[in-house]
């Protein structure tokens, strides 16, 4: 906690103090402690069921924390909905994208934030400008949309992850939560999504970048924050931590090589 | 849309074919079209038939049935694309047209005081349900349905406590009458025809919900909400409050039809409106409403509407026995709903 990577020497963006979170009788999260900063990458590693997408929920205001403190530019704030998390500068793409599917991509792309024309009780949702608003910035990720009206039902995995990430990126004024961006995308599509983060990063923002993938999360992130089932394996700097540590911390060491020798004894005998 | 591309003299380049495909597949996935078809489908089956029916007097009769019904069938398939039922809308018209002539004659007040109230309290049993419905998550199926059942109830208590029979009768007497039938009840000539002023009131309610659906943010919300109201509520999207707005929608609709209702017929039995709520429902289905939500028109309800009123009309125009009207219902139902699902899935197909 103490030691800040880089350049960040600011008070932190966004910070967690012993977060913990219970759902009925399950711990699902408990004591979990670290920092964001602008300009920053902050990674949250850790397998199925560790607690990745809880932790991120209660950024974006989606839960509560049953414990712990969360404090945005040193002040506490307790989100109740993900409006005001919205309205703090916090954009979230949802592990399930939170899109909907009968919906036309531009319609989708300003959903909850639509921007309006007109006056008094004749205000209304500004569909030119959506339009084009979210054909440029889809544009800007490399992706060509013919029909803005095209329900976002059918596109691709790929376009739609990038859809919810264009949309974040445009609305995330100050913190940009990506919960596993990659897992679902190919080699090539995954190097884009990173491209971006980075590009978010190199605009100043914060970014929470959550996956169980090291090898995506150790080019990109500055800070890595460890998950096992609920608890902190740990909270990282870049500099203290090798990509070969944290894939050996990741796939958790020992497990890894009681495992090989599991499997190898069958073949041996 | 067509009107532009019509002079087109030969699709000579590939790209002209793709476009018009576009367009095709466009129109299709308008949930609208569907009843467009069947209204029309409707109208030759019957005007063909009957000289009445395609009469301007004709004309003028379905259009009325039509209208009440089109005004409910607007809200309720708002309601519906927001993912909600409400079998609390027929009933409601009933305690709308009650309250105001309970008010007008028992309470001896203005007719306009007694619509005024009667607003009231169909804003008040609307926000009821759906303060329920969002606060307990349950279905808004079984919700209505208690508040359905409690309003039929209420209907006739309180109808026999204050006039001693089921008919509230005598409204044509209470002080403003004139001027509010001329509001919700006079009649509009046209074409040398006299025309309800119900229709015109229909009319405004399918544009008013039309542009609302589709040009503003509540619309954007109402088929955010009804196509995923946890993913909404994730990006910002006030869903409970959207969902209460909804049922307190269905609850004005009400109130003006059975406001309507009470001053053209000036008296009201107190069982009016019961059963109707299952008609606005197909008439939205018909109109390309999905049960699921998420999907469908303020337009498509009101040819739903429509395809009621000719139905009805045009049947007791052919001399017909009236119980053939809800075989018609039910056949057409069925159709409807067997080709939205067609029709949709044809649409993404096609779009992948
Ligand atoms: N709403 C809930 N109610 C009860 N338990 C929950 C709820 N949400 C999450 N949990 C539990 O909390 C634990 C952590 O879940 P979470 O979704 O945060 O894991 P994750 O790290 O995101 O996993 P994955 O990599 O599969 O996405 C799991 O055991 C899960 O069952
Ligand atoms: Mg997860």
């Amino acid at each position: 906690m103490s030691t800040a990577a880089g350049d960040g020497s600011g008070a932190p963006l966004l910070e967690l103090r012993g977060i913990g979170k219970d759902f009925g009788s399950v711990i699902a999260l408990d004591d979990i402690s670290t920092t964001v900063r602008a300009g920053e990458v902050t990674c949250v590693l850790g397998d199925n069921g560790a607690g990745k997408s809880t932790l991120i929920k209660i950024l974006s205001g989606v839960h509560r924390p049953t414990r712990g403190e969360l404090l945005l530019d040193g002040r506490p704030v307790d989100f109740g909905a993900p409006r005001e998390a919205l309205d703090a500068g916090i954009a979230t793409v949802y592990q399930d994208l939170a899109m909907i599917p009968l919906m036309a991509i531009w319609r989708n792309f300003f959903l909850g934030s639509e921007p309006t024309t007109g006056w008094g009780p004749f205000r209304r949702f500004d569909s030119a400008t959506a339009k084009e608003v979210t054909r440029r910035e889809l544009g800007a990720m490399g992706i060509d949309i013919r029909d803005p009206d095209q329900p976002v039902g059918t596109l691709s995995g790929g376009e739609r992850q990038s859809v919810a990430i264009a949309r974040a990126v445009h609305f995330g004024a100050r913190v940009l939560i990506l919960d596993e961006p990659t897992s679902a995308l190919g080699v090539k599509q995954a190097g884009v999504v990173l491209r971006y983060i980075a590009q978010a990063r190199d605009r100043g923002l914060g970014v929470v970048f959550i996956t169980h993938n090291p090898h995506h999360a150790h080019p990109v992130g500055d800070r890595f924050l460890l998950l096992n089932r609920g608890r902190s394996m740990g909270d990282f700097a870049k500099g203290e931590l090798s990509r070969e540590q944290l894939t050996t911390m990741m796939a958790g060491g020992d497990e890894l090589t009681e495992l090989a020798e599991e499997l190898e004894r069958p073949a041996g005998r | 849309m067509s009107a532009t591309r019509a002079p087109v003299s030969r699709p000579a380049r590939a790209d002209e074919r793709v476009a018009a495909v576009g367009l095709w597949r466009r129109l299709l996935v308008k949930p609208e079209l569907g009843s467009l078809i069947g209204a029309v489908v409707i109208f030759a089956f019957f005007s063909i038939q009957s000289s009445v029916f395609r009469s301007l007097s004709g004309v003028a009769n379905w259009l009325d049935v039509a209208s009440t019904l089109g005004i409910m069938a607007v809200a309720v398939a708002l309601l519906m694309i927001g993912g909600h039922f409400d079998l609390s809308a027929g009933v409601m018209t009933g305690t709308t047209a009650l309250t105001v002539g309970i008010v007008a004659t028992e309470l001896d007040q203005n007719i306009w005081v007694a619509i005024a109230a009667s607003l009231v309290l169909a804003l008040a049993i609307g926000f009821t349900n759906g303060w329920l419905v969002t606060r307990t998550g349950l279905p808004s199926f079984i919700i209505t349905l208690g508040t359905f059942l409690m309003l039929q109830g209420l209907n006739l208590g309180l109808t026999k406590l204050f006039t001693g029979t089921v008919i509230v009768r005598g409204i044509a007497d209470a002080p403003g009458f004139h001027s509010a039938q001329l509001v919700l009840a006079s009649r509009v000539s046209l074409f040398g025809q006299d025309f309800r002023i119900a229709i015109l009131w229909w009319l405004l309610a399918t544009a008013v919900a039309s542009w609302v659906l589709l040009r503003t943010r509540f619309g954007n919300w109402v088929f955010a909400t009804g196509g995923d109201e946890v993913a909404s509520r994730n990006v910002g999207v006030p869903a409970a409050r959207t969902t209460i707005t909804l049922f307190m929608t269905t609850a004005a609709a009400a109130w003006l039809v059975g406001s309507i209702t009470a001053v053209r017929l000036t008296s009201v039995q107190a069982n009016t409106g019961t059963g109707q709520e299952l008609i606005y429902i197909v008439a939205a289905v018909i109109g390309g409403c999905l049960l699921t939500g998420g999907f469908g028109s303020a337009i498509g309800a009101s040819l739903g509407a429509l395809v009621f009123g000719m139905t009805q009309q045009g049947i007791v125009y052919l001399n017909w026995d009236a119980d053939w009207f809800y075989f018609f219902l039910g056949a057409m139902l069925l159709l409807a709903v067997l080709s939205n699902r067609l029709v949709r899935r044809y649409a993404e197909a096609a779009r992948r």
